[in-house]
């Protein structure tokens, strides 16, 4: 157990310490009326620069991540993240610049964004592209703004977004946040949208349906054609979830399928790191009318080749404050220019090849519900193993992490039960696939619920009781 | 270049698994009809060595100012310990996921403790979360929370809330049936004028420091909304400020929101940077956004955990009290590390200098011909500055020939103050700096 920084702290201990001022001394405390001044110091820990790093040091060690374990976390595409991405985003042109700098002082960000704009808008087929966005979720809510817009300028009373019981618990919640109604449609036999159930929630106050194509099951939405038809009849948009986009990149384009909208997780597909939980970026592309639409500013080139920010014709406005997650931004593009258009399609093929190859091998030992070629990541069911050994999709989960991988996504999507949703990606060698088949193998052959319950016995600590920690939640180092 | 590890083996031997080709195996699912059939157009593929030349041209297309920066107005550039870099770089930080897996993740979740235990101190709030996008997303969720517990459908914005706070609740209130209404600025003291409070106000939301950098009278501003029936939201703004500004929960707020970039996060072109939000005990679980709990494993000991997930997205879905999923994690665990690294002392005697450096430079525009102060109010570290009629804009220019960057022109952003410039010092300005720009101011005066 690592101690917290309030237990390491000593009251007097000094660490960094920041420039002094050279400018004549000012009696601080007449400047701040009494009232508004802070009695007291806050309550800080106090430590040495050697205390902070040996602390940050040690937690960092009780951390799985890309870097040390395989992390088949479907859904979240965990691949390899590239560190001369990295080293383009820390250049000093790029970390130092205020963002209400002077176009003509900014135009080495501005033609990053240029650039990534027009790269975003060729691979997902959209005609423009807004960057502003901070992650997947937002991005939605962006999207469902502009929708919300576009209606409301079309005249038409379109409250009402549908979305697959198949989809990201955001989607729902983003309609929400948007003021839209939620109705959720059941999948068919097959994993895909079912169109009876689609033809009978479309009406004239249909706005969107939300789509992960591939779904969230990790398959191809075969009649997606027909579901763009259903939807365009009916007046309303088609609005492309873009988490699932690793496997589609150079392969087929949600502009060329239909889509209206986009958003796509420079996160996921475009390698930049995680970090534990963020920063994303979320960019949002649009189609015809709809891209007047998009949030902004963005970068526009001027015909003498000089970049500006520009603010879209009927923009919805600003989602976020200044211009988007910038140097995020430049990772995603430095992975764009390092694979260019032939090595992100092979990266896309690469990421099918894989799943397909984990899903045969554990399809026997597990159980596949829907068994037919998958795209980019593949869902099992613990189903048989709860019945025969009372051994849950959980179980398996931490069973893995003793075996030393990172867990699959969890009982998601909710309509497979006890579902275990893996993504290997195109990153991972045969080997490391290979060893992590071999451990669900083994898991399913030779352990049992109480063997399992243990687990996990080799990281710092071993189960979490969750319940208590809702239950009388500590949110908070007590001061 | 690739980042495929696959040899022609592999391939054959997955190729044979599955009983699809490489070639084919991505097209197999797709219809004829939508695969595209041409290869991407973008630009070629480029050698790292290719790449990092590529970027660090970019890079350099961007202006650097030599001679200092004035520019604030809601990024702010202050001291960043090297221990913040080494540390948000570390593998096991950078590339790991959201901590779901709770016994694999205590690294993360225990900084994200950390961070939620140093924002409760320096706010004194409760309750704070492990992150949102940034202030202005970090204002709407303060907003939204307001009018769910009050069940009232009306907020009181001051107009000293950031522009681009303002302009992005525009944005997400725009299709509700939430009312933003604005209180002004007083014209001599900068500070807000709050009116009488309807009783159908969910909340009053101030700045404080506000975007004038002007000290609002904290207390008195939550006394009225409360007594209007409303509920307190304090945005801060440059949280450095809070070493010496009385703590929003000390004197009667029940949100607090802001943007923990200045705290270890570079400005870099506006992102990424890191919204936080935090609220009283009874607020808690309106709170959007991931918790972190501390609790105990199997063997009774300590560990940490996301909790109170039934407000979140991920199981109550449209019904959730957000959307948010990805946050800004890795700019909280620089917050995180940066204030652990300058500590109480530290963080004092970088928001006093700031103090400093801003009063001499209002000293240095006071004796100035033809500028003056705009407000008269307490001023933190960022003034407003009104120039003779027209010059702004040229004056800043003036200033970028000697690679001075000046403030933030206010023309188009407030009216009434065109000619006015929003100026800002943090503990990295120099006297000689602000020297630099008074002569400059004569030497332009002298030119025209």
């Amino acid at each position: 157990m690592e101690k917290t920084v309030f237990e390491k702290s000593r009251p007097g201990r000094l660490g960094v310490m920041p420039p002094e001022s050279d400018c004549p001394e000012a009696n601080i405390a007449e400047l701040i009326p009494e009232d508004m001044r802070r009695g007291e110091a806050p309550p800080l820990p106090e430590l040495s620069e050697c205390d902070v790093m040996r602390h940050f040091v040690n937690l960092s060690q009780k951390n799985y991540s890309v870097d040390t374990h395989f992390y088949p976390l479907g859904s979240c595409t965990m691949k390899y993240n590239p560190r001369r991405n990295e080293k383009a985003a820390s250049l000093p042109g790029f970390t130092d610049i205020h963002p209400l700098s002077e176009d003509k002082d900014a135009q080495g960000s501005l033609e990053v964004m240029h650039e990534l704009q027009n790269a975003l808008a060729e691979i997902t087929g959209m005609d423009a592209i807004s960057l502003q966005p901070a992650a997947g979720a937002h991005g939605e809510v962006t999207s469902l703004f502009t929708v919300s817009r576009y209606f409301h300028d079309l005249g038409e009373d379109r409250n009402i977004i549908i979305v697959p019981d198949s989809s990201h618990g955001t989607n729902p919640a983003s309609a929400a946040l948007a003021g839209f109604k939620v109705v959720t449609i059941p999948s068919d036999a097959d994993g895909s949208v079912d169109l009876k159930a689609l033809k009978e929630a479309v009406n004239e106050h249909t706005a969107c349906l939300m789509l992960t194509n591939p779904s969230t099951l990790g398959l191809f939405e075969a009649h997606i054609s027909e579901i763009c038809r259903i939807i365009h009849e009916a007046g309303a948009l088609m609005y492309y979830d873009g988490a699932n986009m690793n496997a589609l990149m150079g392969i087929a384009r949600p502009g060329d399928m239909g889509f209206d909208l986009v958003h796509i997780n420079l996160h996921k597909t475009f390698s930049t790191p995680h970090g534990g939980g963020g920063p994303g970026s979320g960019p949002v592309g649009a189609k015809g009318r709809l891209a007047a639409y998009l949030p902004g500013p963005r970068a526009v080139k001027a015909e003498d080749g000089s970049y500006r920010l520009q603010r879209a014709e009927k923009t919805i406005g600003r989602v976020k404050m200044f211009w988007g997650n910038f140097l995020v931004i430049v990772k995603a593009l430095a992975y764009i220019r390092t694979l260019g258009g032939a090595g992100l399609k092979r990266a896309s093929q690469a990421a099918v090849m894989a799943a397909n190859y984990m899903r045969v091998r554990l399809k026997e030992a597990y159980h596949l519900p829907y068994d037919r070629m998958c795209m980019h990541e593949f869902v099992l069911s613990a189903d048989r193993l709860k019945k025969e050994k009372h051994i849950h999709a959980l179980d398996v989960a931490k069973g893995l992490l003793d075996r030393g991988f990172h867990a699959p996504t969890i009982y998601f999507p909710l309509i497979v039960e006890e579902a275990l949703m893996i993504e290997p990606t195109e990153t991972e060698s045969l080997e490391t696939m290979d060893a992590f088949i071999e451990a669900m193998l083994d898991i399913a052959e030779n352990e049992s619920s109480e063997s399992l319950a243990k687990a996990p016995e080799t990281l710092p600590v071993t189960r979490l009781d969750e319940t208590k920690a809702a239950r009388k939640p500590v949110l908070q180092w007590p001061q | 270049m690739s980042y495929i590890p696959h040899t022609d083996a592999d391939v054959r031997k997955m190729s044979e698994a599955v009983g699809v080709s490489f070639e084919e195996a991505a097209y197999a699912a797709i219809p004829e009809e939508l695969r595209l059939n041409r290869e991407l157009e973008l630009p070629e593929a480029l050698s790292e060595s290719d790449l990092l030349d590529y970027f660090r041209k970019l890079s350099e297309a961007n202006r650097r100012f030599e001679g200092g920066s004035f520019l604030g107005a809601g990024a702010y550039r202050h001291f960043i310990p090297s221990i913040v870099e080494t540390v948000i770089s570390r593998s096991e930080f950078l590339t790991a996921y959201t901590p779901y897996q709770a016994e694999a993740s205590q690294g993360t979740l225990q900084t994200i403790f950390e961070f939620q235990s140093l924002i409760c101190r320096l706010t004194g709030m409760d309750v704070a979360n492990a992150s949102v996008y940034d202030g202005g997303t970090a204002a709407v969720d303060a907003v939204l929370m307001a009018v769910g517990q009050t069940g009232k459908k009306k907020v009181l914005v001051s107009m000293g809330v950031h522009p681009q706070i303002r302009e992005v609740m525009e944005t997400y209130l725009a299709g509700s049936d939430i009312k933003l209404e604005y209180a002004p600025l007083s014209a001599q003291t900068g500070r807000t004028e709050l009116p009488e409070i309807a009783s159908d106000t969910a909340a009053v939301l101030v700045q404080n420091p506000n975007f004038m950098g002007i000290i609002e009278d904290g207390p008195e501003l939550c006394r009225k909304a409360h007594e209007g029936g409303a509920l307190a939201a304090v945005a801060v703004n440059d949280p450095v400020n809070l070493a010496l500004l009385k703590a929003p929960g000390a004197y009667g707020a029940d949100i607090c929101c802001g943007d923990a970039q200045p705290f270890g996060n570079p400005v870099a072109y506006g992102g990424p940077y890191v919204g936080f939000l935090a609220c009283t005990q009874k607020l808690m679980r309106r709170i959007p956004g991931r918790l972190v709990g501390m609790t105990e494993d199997h063997d009774g000991k300590r560990g940490f955990c996301l909790t109170l997930q039934a407000r979140e997205q991920h199981i109550r879905r449209e019904k959730a009290s957000s959307n948010i999923c990805s946050n800004e994690a890795l700019c909280a665990l620089a917050a995180t590390v940066y204030l652990c690294a300058v500590g109480p002392e530290g963080l004092r005697r970088s928001a006093e200098a700031g103090m400093r450096n801003a009063a001499y430079f209002r000293s240095r525009i006071a004796e100035a011909e033809g500028l003056e102060l705009v407000f008269a109010g307490p001023h933190m570290n960022e003034f407003a500055a009104r120039f003779p009629k027209g010059v702004a804009e040229e004056f800043n220019r003036f200033l970028a020939e000697r690679s001075i960057q000046g403030g933030y022109v206010l023309d188009g952003v407030y009216s009434g103050l065109e000619d006015c410039m929003l100026l800002c010092c943090t503990e990295l300005c120099k006297k000689a700096q602000i020297d630099a720009w008074a002569e400059a101011w004569q030497a332009f005066k002298e030119r025209q």
